[in-house]
């Protein structure tokens, strides 16, 4: 089940929990006005919370509830007995629902309008009786998964105090290898070990999850309120693997709905306005997540318009909050801060979506509630980014830990995006300057020594580079002079001195104690005089002339694993998102990835390619199937108008055309459903039905049917039904097409009976049902 | 009952710190350098599982000096707004009771002094001064940019 939907109901049972005994209160004293507003805020809660999820049923009784009880809360209405009596029924009736949304069963049928009727005071006493009978109804709870509330610094507590297990169980491992071998302790160290793992794991678990959950609902967001906008906006949504405290979460929803709301609304402009600034139709939208040390890093950036910043300035006058004095003598970056004076926003007009009086200056009041920082870069036509950092207390930080200088030091690992040697020999480098340039996919990157930037000795022929990505895209090489290992290490804070460098976000202990820093990667690189660019991958084509009057297929070209420039129609991907190599089941033509809790077909894997650690992953996605294609990188978004030459013998190109003068493949996404759909015919939409040796019939047969597309249903009528042969003809008339089975081989008693294990005649049989069906 | 003190030598001269805020004293094993730092900031150690930031007190005077060795120095472990710092001396051998409340330093006790030592304070091992925690752990260029 869902985290959140498990939330709810555990949420709710531990409120009908707590309710029980006011409700018998309740019942002896409706006048009782504390009982009330108790009662009262219970199906508030339940109604909010099922706005959320999809349970109509749900809702209309815990709203119906609602709308009684603040009568009677209003002085409109008397807690008379049939009230008293319909509210406990709904009571009743919402724990019944919980506990079927719990197992997931579909909620139950049930006299669900009756008791809206009754607590709208329209039933006689006779339907009062009724729902009485309703209420009384036995309710066989279901096994409750159980829960208990914990205070966050118990759990902080219990937390250090294994993390401190650990560390002394390391040193133990390191005294114990001095001992040398048979010390006798070996089996109850390993015993100890596992253990210590286990309730790391469990405890750090009560805390953590995958920012992925939040971030998952935002492709949806922005496809709702661009459509609502007129306008084209493309997701990208990056590292949702990143983990953060659960509390967390919920304290940056809204702060970055509002942003995001912000960028669609305003930051992006409409269709028309993009191509007349020459760039493309659809605006693009990054949401990334980075993990740093005790920080985690979300940005948020779009490639609209900017912030208008004279706008805010000459809003800021008409306001009075700044004399034109003061404006004049602000740098840009002052001015772009004036969007967090209560009050000013830049929009022309207020719409629904955004402006409606919750300004960016609560936004930010509402992360530096928490100890997060917001920060803004905005370049005029360029785009704006958006980058909140928020802590991330007592965190477990998967670590590269690399040398320079002769100090080890440790690099957080969400921020690796790979390791490169000269050792391979086929690195190239160029040279302006003082500064070196390494050639890493198409890209040259700037190389920033560690050593030189950390005041350190610089290796004048370095040997190894750490590709680093920041949270905006942006990439350079870091050369180190040597790299040890992957480690899980846990964060300490350092104290203010150290901070105040600017270059280190905490410190770690390696296995023997060690301290070790660990490195701001951004402050490194951005101190060594990265350019802090807005990273646009279309930067080329902005500069190229308008596109506006073509009529040319609108692709995403993208590199394939093969190294291939490949192009899809835009139509069908539904989302480009990261995933690790570790997520890719049997390379090969029957690929399957794991994408958050689906397991998607993958396309574009060839066979005897080694996967690099990290692929983007183009969601694509055709009436209600959905198919994953695994590529190296996305280069760009264009529009087919070159001529398309057919190739042969290649399968799922269509053909090859030439975009921005460079070969491109077209992928035949026909093939692509196509032969996906071949897996699955029927989408499950005919029922079977089994009747006979129940048994063999699921566990044998069920798995077959239902592979072939078909739903089983347990009785009634449905499409086809199997019938094992000494079963009377009088179930037949409630399927519309029957297959007999009989249970010995030989020839056939009938003209419809199969040998049951006669796989291919069952499968003929099964198929040919269905286009009879469909015909 | 009169508050005891630590004695430490520091900068060739003694001087007090109230026992009450020492968390322990202890001899330095490894040390991890910082880059980019202070100068008076030595390192960094571990106690047990904590980090410990080491403060050179000799160079947080702001005198002009050799950093202090770390393999003969002592550090006194203090807990400081939640972080742990080892303040580097030369040695902390004695404990001492004071014989009176702190008073006033009296006259200039010379660069460096005036800023990290707090009181004087009238002791079983005669007059000493008494060291400001704070002031140390911020080091001189704090005090030139306040």
């Amino acid at each position: 089940m869902d985290d959140l939907l498990a939330e709810f109901v555990a949420e709710t049972r531990e409120m009908l929990g707590a309710l029980a005994g006011e409700i018998v209160a309740w019942e002896a004293n409706p006048d009782d006005r504390a009982r009330l507003d108790t009662i009262f805020r219970f199906v508030h809660t339940v109604k909010g919370n099922c706005g959320f999820f999809d349970f109509p049923q749900l809702e209309a009784l815990s709203h119906a509830a609602e709308d009684a009880l603040a009568d009677v809360r209003a002085g409109h209405r008397r807690a008379d007995s049939r009230l008293v009596d319909a509210v406990l029924a709904v009571i009743d009736r919402i724990g019944v629902m919980i506990g079927e949304i719990e197992r997931g069963e579909p909620l139950s049928e049930a006299t669900d309008d009756v008791l809206i009727a009754a607590l709208a005071g329209e039933l006689d006493d006779g339907a009062i009786s009724q729902i009485g009978s309703v209420r009384h109804s036995p309710v066989t709870p279901a096994a409750e998964q159980r829960t208990i509330r914990l205070p966050v610094d118990l759990i902080d507590q219990v937390m250090s105090g294994v993390s401190e297990m650990v560390l002394a169980r390391n040193d133990l491992a390191r005294r114990m290898q001095s001992l040398g071998a048979d010390t006798g302790l070996e089996a109850p160290f390993a015993r100890l070990s596992a253990l210590i793992a286990e309730v790391r794991d469990a405890i750090t678990r009560t805390r953590m999850r995958r920012i992925e959950g939040l971030f998952s609902t935002f492709p949806r967001l922005v496809r709702d309120l661009s459509a609502e906008l007129g306008k084209q906006v493309f997701v990208e949504i990056e590292n949702g693997e990143v983990e953060l405290d659960r509390e967390m979460i919920e304290l940056i929803r809204d702060p970055l709905l509002h942003i995001i709301r912000n960028a669609v609304d305003h930051g992006i402009e409409a269709p028309a306005e993009r191509l007349a600034a020459g760039k493309r139709e659809a605006g693009m939208l990054t949401i990334s997540a980075r993990q740093s040390g005790n920080t985690i890093h979300i940005g948020i950036m779009d490639d609209g318009r900017g912030i208008d910043v004279d706008k805010l300035a000459a809003k800021a006058i008409a306001a009075g909050t700044h004399t034109p004095e003061q404006i004049v003598a602000m740098s840009r970056e002052e001015k772009i801060d004036l969007i967090y004076e209560p009050g000013l926003s830049t929009a022309e007009t207020v719409t629904a979506i955004s402006g409606r009086g919750v300004g960016m200056d609560v936004v930010r009041a509402n992360i530096e509630k928490f100890g997060g920082t917001l920060e803004i870069e905005s370049l005029p036509g360029e785009g704006t980014r958006f980058l909140i950092c928020v802590p991330l207390t007592l965190s477990i930080l998967p670590s590269l830990t690399v040398e320079a200088g002769g100090q080890t030091f440790a690099v957080p690992r969400s921020y690796v995006e790979e390791i490169v040697s000269t050792a391979g020999g086929n690195l190239e480098f160029a040279q302006i300057g003082e500064r070196r340039y390494l050639t890493f996919r198409d890209r040259r990157l700037a190389c920033i020594s560690l050593g030189e930037a950390l005041r350190l000795e610089r290796n004048d022929d370095p040997t190894l580079f750490v590709i680093l990505r920041l949270g905006w895209g942006d990439l350079y090489a870091l050369e180190v002079d040597r790299i040890f290992d992957h480690h899980e290490l846990v964060i300490k804070p350092l104290s203010p001195g150290i901070m105040k460098s600017g270059l280190f976000v905490g410190c770690t202990q390696l296995d023997d104690g060690t301290p070790v820093l660990v490195l701001d990667v951004a402050a490194i690189g951005y101190g060594a005089g990265l350019p802090r660019e807005l990273h646009r991958p279309s930067a080329i084509t902005a500069h190229a002339a308008p596109r506006a009057e073509r009529e040319g297929l609108r692709v995403i070209l993208f590199r394939a694993l093969d190294g291939e420039r490949r192009a899809i129609a835009m139509s069908v991907v539904e989302q480009v998102e990261r995933a690790g190599a570790a997520a890719v089941r049997r390379p090969g033509p029957d690929a399957q990835i794991v994408l958050g809790e689906d397991i998607l077909p993958l396309a574009g894997v060839p066979a005897d390619v080694e996967l690099p650690e990290r692929i983007t992953v183009l969601r694509l996605c055709e009436g209600g199937e959905r198919i994953a294609y695994a590529a190296s990188e996305v280069i760009d978004i264009a529009t087919l108008d070159g001529v398309l030459k057919r190739v042969n013998g290649q399968t799922h190109v269509v053909g090859v055309t030439l975009i921005d003068g460079e070969t491109a493949e077209l992928v035949d996404c026909h093939a692509l459903f196509a032969s996906q759909a071949a897996h699955t015919p029927g989408h499950g939409t005919l029922t079977c039905r089994l009747d006979g040796d129940e048994t063999w019939m699921r566990n044998f047969l069920g798995p077959i049917i239902e592979a072939a597309g078909y739903r089983i249903v347990d009785e009634g009528p449905a499409d086809v039904a199997f019938v094992e042969g000494d079963i009377g003809d009088k179930d037949e008339c409630e399927a519309r097409k029957a297959i007999r089975l009989r249970s010995a081989p030989g020839p056939a008693d009938g003209p419809d009976s199969i040998y049951r294990y006669d796989r291919a005649a069952l499968m003929a049989a099964l198929l040919r049902a269905g286009q009879e069906l469909a015909a | 009952m009169n508050e005891m003190l630590l004695v430490v030598m520091l900068a060739g001269r003694r001087a007090v710190i109230p026992a009450v805020v020492v968390n322990s004293v202890i001899e330095l094993g490894e040390v991890t350098p910082v880059p980019r730092t202070a100068p008076h900031i030595a390192g960094l150690a571990a106690l047990r599982s904590r980090p410990l930031t080491l403060i050179d007190c000799a160079l947080s005077l702001g005198l002009d000096r050799e950093p202090t060795d770390c393999r003969t120095c002592r550090a006194v472990v203090v807990e400081h707004e939640g972080h742990l710092y080892g303040l580097m001396v030369e040695a902390a051998d004695d404990i001492v009771a004071a014989l009176a409340e702190p008073g006033p330093l009296g006259a200039d006790p010379g660069p460096g002094w005036s800023r990290v030592a707090s009181a004087r304070i009238e002791t079983e091992a005669g007059a000493l001064p008494c060291l400001d925690i704070a002031a140390l752990i911020a080091g001189p260029e704090e005090a030139l940019a306040a």
